[in-house]
């Protein structure tokens, strides 16, 4: 058997590659699993479907919620697109408690990837799913009518705001995940903490609508800066895109180490 | 000949909280060599072996695998390790081949070869015929050998396996222990493998230590071993002997709920 040899310091060049080769290895596991289990993808299409018909044809109807030349359910198609990631990428924080449970971390951590090159190929995993997603969702909103403009330009940038989204909330989920330790109290946690997120965001309605707390929180929300950057590219919504763009980076790839540094906690437990 | 050891142990102790897990435990492991570490659930056997396998920082003590300091040396260590844990964990919703190309992945395994050694370590296993159909579909049994390959893609030299016929029914278990023995036959890898099971070490391993306590209560071949005793000694007498327990009685809960959830995902 032959001696490899292995850089005892790994620079940050070499640590860059492995983790562009882990993070291909396991989104490409991620689509080989979507590819096995389609109905997952349909399950998961009908709640942003029934938000898409139910919440957004009733508003329609009812003009509550103003929101000047873009009709309601225009408004409305980018902030389920960005709920329905956001429910993906919660969901894979309590994946991984899963995966310590049954072994499959520990092995995953036993091949030679750094921590934060195994948590960022998670993150992006999930982001992978995110986007096979919201092409269910957007296939539903076109049916339903919304004015979605498509193009290619418009649509790679939905795809990366999409994956940034999703990689922070993944990561957000891992880290609670590595300082609860446990299933239940995750389980707990995470739906205690979505549905706050969704509603104090800009998915459902204008800034200018909330009240002044909540604008406060709606500024330290990445999520209304995930929507705000989908509206503005998918339904030409005014959007500062730059600043949204910026704020998603950061803060995923914040996230990103602060759940590799939580990792270790989960298998050494 | 090296002399090096594959795997040398000096002074490694874990607590957790108020349990001693490993208590100061010495242990040299031979290249080439399938040894046995032996036990009742919670003698510290696991532990041991996520110490040896980087996944918990002995606090202290050291560890060196063919002579890398595995605190120091981690990503190298990792490549010299294949891994096999305790409970069954595969991904249930991939086929087989691609539970072995993760691996093939994450252990870098060149692409120009990468299909040809899954398909090898497939065939190794006997798993070649039923490769494209999803794991969720297999037996324990085929789990169990599916893990082999995924340990074995990497061509590891160390292969590390806790209790890896735990839960399996005999025919399934003498299955997975002549893999092994082939495996080491045809690759001269070293073998570290754990079991409360003392008739199966008996018969497959090169050596055992016995372990009670987080300490070795007495370590080397089988027939040694059970020679210290006289005539028809079997090694649970031998276990008997040196700690003046019952196999059976020794544990704590979570080792028993974590062997009855292994036995349900199998069944
Ligand atoms: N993560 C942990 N937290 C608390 N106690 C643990 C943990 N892991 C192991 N232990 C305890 O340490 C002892 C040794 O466990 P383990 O190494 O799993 O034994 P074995 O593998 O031989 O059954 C047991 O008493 C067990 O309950
Ligand atoms: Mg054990």
């Amino acid at each position: 058997m032959t001696e490899r040899t292995i850089p005892t310091n790994p620079s940050p060049l070499w640590l860059a590659y492995t983790a562009l080769c882990r993070i291909g290895a396991i989104c490409t596991v991620e689509l080989q699993k979507l590819r096995h289990d389609r109905t997952e993808l349909i399950t998961r299409a009908v709640q942003p479907t029934l938000w898409l018909l139910v919440f957004g044809q009733v508003f329609t109807q009812i003009r509550a919620i103003p929101t000047g030349s873009t009709p309601y359910l225009d408004f409305l198609a980018p902030g389920i697109l960005a709920q329905s990631a956001l429910f993906i990428a919660i969901f894979y924080g309590i994946q991984i408690i899963w995966e310590r449970d049954s072994g499959m971390l520990a092995k995953l951590m036993v091949t030679p990837t750094p921590r934060v090159a195994l948590v960022a190929a998670k993150a992006f995993a999930a982001g992978i799913r995110a986007v096979v997603q919201a092409i269910a969702v957007m296939i539903v909103a076109a049916i339903l009518g919304v004015h979605l403009d498509t193009a290619p330009a418009r649509l790679v940038g939905t795809v990366i705001a999409l994956i940034l989204g999703s990689a922070f909330f993944c990561c957000l989920s891992i880290t609670i995940a590595g300082l609860v330790l446990s299933r239940d109290r995750l389980m707990g946690i995470g739906q205690a903490i979505t549905m706050p997120l969704f509603f104090a965001s800009n998915a459902l309605y204008p800034v200018q609508l909330m009240p002044g707390w909540l604008q406060v929180i709606n500024r330290i929300n990445p999520l209304s800066y995930e929507v705000d950057a989908l509206r503005g590219l998918l339904v030409n919504t005014p959007a500062a895109l730059g600043f949204d763009f910026l704020v998603l980076v950061l803060a995923s790839a914040a996230m990103i180490s602060v759940a590799a540094a939580l990792l270790p906690r989960l298998t050494v437990g | 000949m090296s002399a090096m050891p594959a795997v040398r142990c000096t002074g490694l102790s874990r607590r957790f909280g108020d349990t001693l897990a490993v208590d100061n435990l010495d242990l040299e492991i031979v290249q080439g060599e399938i040894f046995g570490l032996l036990g009742p659930n919670g003698a510290g056997k696991t532990t041991t072996i996520r110490m040896i396998t980087t996944l918990l920082p002995p606090p202290r003590g050291t560890i060196e695998v063919f002579g890398a300091d595995v605190a120091a040396r981690r990503m190298a260590v990792r490549r010299l390790i294949g891994y096999v844990p305790q409970q069954l964990s595969v991904e249930a919703t991939l086929t087989g081949r691609e539970n072995v190309w993760l691996f093939a992945k994450l252990y870098d395994v060149p692409r120009l070869t990468r299909v040809r050694r899954v398909n090898e370590v497939l065939a190794g296993v006997g798993l070649a015929e039923v490769a494209d159909r999803l794991a969720k579909t297999y037996s324990g049994g085929m789990i169990r050998r599916l893990e082999l390959a995924q340990a074995l893609v990497s061509t590891p030299r160390l292969l590390v396996l806790d209790e890896p016929t735990v839960g399996l029914d005999p025919v399934a278990r003498d299955d997975v222990w002549e893999r092994i023995e082939q495996i080491r036959a045809d690759s001269g890898m070293t073998v570290l493998v754990t079991t409360h099971l003392m008739q199966e070490a008996d018969e497959r391993c090169d050596r055992v230590a016995l372990m009670h306590r987080g300490r070795i209560q007495a370590l080397g071949t089988p027939a040694q071993l059970r020679g210290n005793l006289g005539d028809g000694a079997t090694l649970d007498d031998v276990f008997r002997a040196y700690t003046g327990d019952e196999l059976a009685d020794t544990g704590s809960i979570r080792d028993v709920r974590s062997a009855r959830r292994t036995a349900r995902r199998l069944s």
